[in-house]
This record gives C-alpha cells, sequence and structure tokens, in this order.
C-alpha cells in the first residue's frame, strides 16, 4: 500500500509545476493589466522624442480676416517667458472639454498661453472663439505642417515650453481639470522659478 | 436572404478595390522612379492615428499630409534616409512599422527567441527526467511481498469465482 502512494507522489510531481504555472502567467497579466489601470497610463500614447528640445522652426499666420485682433505665430514668439502652447480647432469636440482649463491657463501671471489653430475654417474658428471665449495671446492658423513640426497626431495637444523655448513637457489629449492642477500647474509654477 | 445576398456583394466589392486607394491620384508624382521610392517610404511609416495601418493605407488626414511630405522632400533631392530621418525625429522611432534595433527594443527583437530557448530546454529537462523513471519501473524486478500478493491474487482469480 505504501509502495503505491510512493509511485504516485513521484508521477504528481511534474504535472504539480503544471498547475501552478497558469496561475504563474495569470498573476503576471493580472499585474501587467492592473498597473496601467491603476496609473491611468494609456499604453497608446507616444512618448515624444521633442521634450527638451528646442522648438521646432515655424511660421504661422493669424487666422484669416482676424489680422487686427491675434497676431500669427512664429518660433521666436516662444522665448522670454513660459509659453504654453496649445493645438486646438472648432471641429475638435475634445478641445471644447478643456477649453475652460486652457481659460484658466490664460489666467496665470507671467506666462503666455498660444494657439495653432489646426486644418480649420478661419469663420468656423473665429465663432468658435467669439462664442467660447479666446485664451490666446497669439494663433497660428496651421494648414496641417506646422502640425508634423511639432510631431503632433491628434487634437488636442499641449506643450508647456520654458524661458529659453525649449520644449519641457507635452500633454496629448484633454487637459481635465486634474490633469491640470497636478500636472500642467506644477511644471509651471517650477519653470517661472 | 437579402442580408446574404448584401453581403456577398460587399465582399465582391471589397475583392475588387485595390488595396492603395489611400494614395490619391493627384499625390501622386510624375516621375515614376521618385514616386516608387515615396511608395515604398510610406509604406514604413506608421499611421500615428490609426497605428497599425501605413500612411500608404491609411485614410487619416494625418497620413495624407505626411504622404505629402514625403514626397515633397525627395522632389527636393533628399535620399530616402534623410526623408525617414525627417519624420523619426519629429515622431520618434515609433512612427517605423519596422522597429530599429537598439537598446529599448531588445527585449522586442529578442524576447521571443528567448521564450523559444526558455520552453525548448523545459521540454528537454522534462523528456530526460521521465525517460529513465518509467524505463527503471518497468524493469525493476518484483520483491519477495509483491510476488507473495501477485501469486495470492492470481491464486484468488481460479476458475471456481
Amino acid at each position: 500500500m505504501s509502495d503505491m502512494s510512493d509511485t504516485a507522489t513521484t508521477r504528481g510531481r511534474p504535472s504539480r509545476i503544471l498547475f501552478v504555472l497558469p496561475v504563474l502567467l495569470f498573476g503576471v497579466l493580472a499585474a501587467v493589466i492592473a498597473y496601467f489601470m491603476l496609473t491611468g497610463r494609456d499604453p497608446r500614447l507616444l512618448p515624444s522624442t521633442l521634450i527638451d528640445k528646442p522648438a521646432p522652426e515655424f511660421s504661422l499666420p493669424p487666422i484669416a480676416g482676424w489680422q487686427g485682433r491675434k497676431p500669427g505665430l512664429a518660433t521666436a514668439d516662444l522665448k522670454g517667458k513660459v509659453t504654453v502652447v496649445n493645438f486646438f480647432a472648432s471641429w475638435c469636440v475634445p478641445c471644447l472639454a478643456e477649453h475652460p482649463q486652457v481659460m484658466a491657463l490664460s489666467k496665470i501671471k507671467g506666462i503666455q498661453v498660444v494657439g495653432i489653430n489646426h486644418k480649420d475654417r478661419p469663420a468656423a474658428a473665429k465663432e468658435w472663439l467669439t462664442r467660447h471665449g479666446n485664451p490666446y495671446a497669439r494663433i497660428g492658423a496651421d494648414a496641417g505642417r506646422a502640425a508634423i513640426e511639432w510631431g503632433v497626431y491628434g487634437m488636442p495637444e499641449t506643450f508647456i515650453l520654458d524661458k529659453t523655448g525649449r520644449i519641457r513637457f507635452k500633454h496629448v489629449g484633454v487637459i481635465r481639470p486634474e490633469t491640470l492642477k497636478h500636472k500642467l500647474l506644477p511644471i509651471i509654477r517650477d519653470l517661472q522659478k | 436572404m437579402r442580408a446574404l445576398a448584401a453581403l456577398l456583394m460587399l465582399v465582391m466589392v471589397a475583392a475588387f478595390v485595390p488595396a492603395a486607394l489611400a494614395v490619391e491620384p493627384n499625390e501622386v508624382l510624375k516621375d515614376p522612379a521618385l514616386e516608387k521610392r515615396a511608395r515604398n517610404i510610406s509604406k514604413r511609416l506608421r499611421c500615428l492615428v490609426c497605428q497599425n495601418q501605413s500612411i500608404d493605407d491609411s485614410n487619416a488626414g494625418l497620413a495624407r499630409d505626411l504622404r505629402v511630405l514625403v514626397r515633397e522632400r525627395l522632389t527636393a533631392g533628399d535620399s530616402d534616409k534623410q526623408v525617414v530621418g525627417f519624420v523619426v525625429a519629429r515622431y520618434g522611432d515609433f512612427v517605423l512599422l519596422r522597429p530599429p534595433v537598439n537598446a529599448a527594443t531588445f527585449v522586442l527583437w529578442f524576447g521571443p527567441l528567448l521564450i523559444l530557448l526558455l520552453a525548448g530546454a523545459g521540454v528537454f529537462v522534462f523528456l530526460r527526467r521521465r525517460r529513465p523513471e518509467s524505463a527503471g519501473a518497468a524493469a525493476r524486478p518484483l520483491d519477495a511481498a509483491e510476488e507473495k500478493r501477485l501469486d495470492a491474487l492470481l491464486a484468488d482469480d481460479g476458475p471456481g469465482s
């Protein structure tokens, strides 16, 4: 009798590892998924290659028919102050969602908020800004090339530049109130020192 | 029945549409050699909006802009490498559908090979460990107690039962 139970355990040994293995694999998978869910990191977001590099060379005209109201935007305009560069368009619904946060940014003393109006009809852009408020000190109208220069692949995207015109931070997608409070504002405060 | 016919039609239409529909006629360069180079580069660049299509296949606005940009730079006399470098400088290595071999992509390139080797080693160890064990069990002669039990069992199984 004791002989039989002995052979059973020796045969059972390799298969016991096989039983534990799926559980271990599941544990690893669950940990990876939990990491992305709990940290709120979106694996589809790309790391920007432009961080810590000077702003790209570009020069954009103002929104057509709005020359008197807001000047256009070029690389030289991004120096001297901490600058927030916000890509937006009137056709972009998430841009409207982040608009109150951009307005809040524009009220901060000592920094400048500028806009790049991406692939928009001038009339639609003007109407959008009139209706919802204009947070931008300068607006460049972009047909698409400036977005490529900035490595932008979706609307909206926001960059923060230090006083020398170097890109220090990039946010892809909507600036939510908590994004503003916990990410953008601390960085701006830091760069203003 | 009608749904089936509709589905069949859809499949047929899909089969006859050329794959390279995304490249619009007005984008095509006049010089066929240059256009061929542009197509080759476009196939290697990822459309960042759709992420799993090349800019050559994608109808997204950004993909179109990048196709036009590739052609502009080629016309301006850039080499293929310079054009790809221009896009990578702005969007990073992710824009390349075939990622380059470097420190960051090392696991991506050699991970599968490592897993294959580990799995192979596992199978090897498993088979080696199993074979002598089962062969030994079969070859071991019965000891006295087992002999006795076997005799008892055989005796028990007489024709009378």
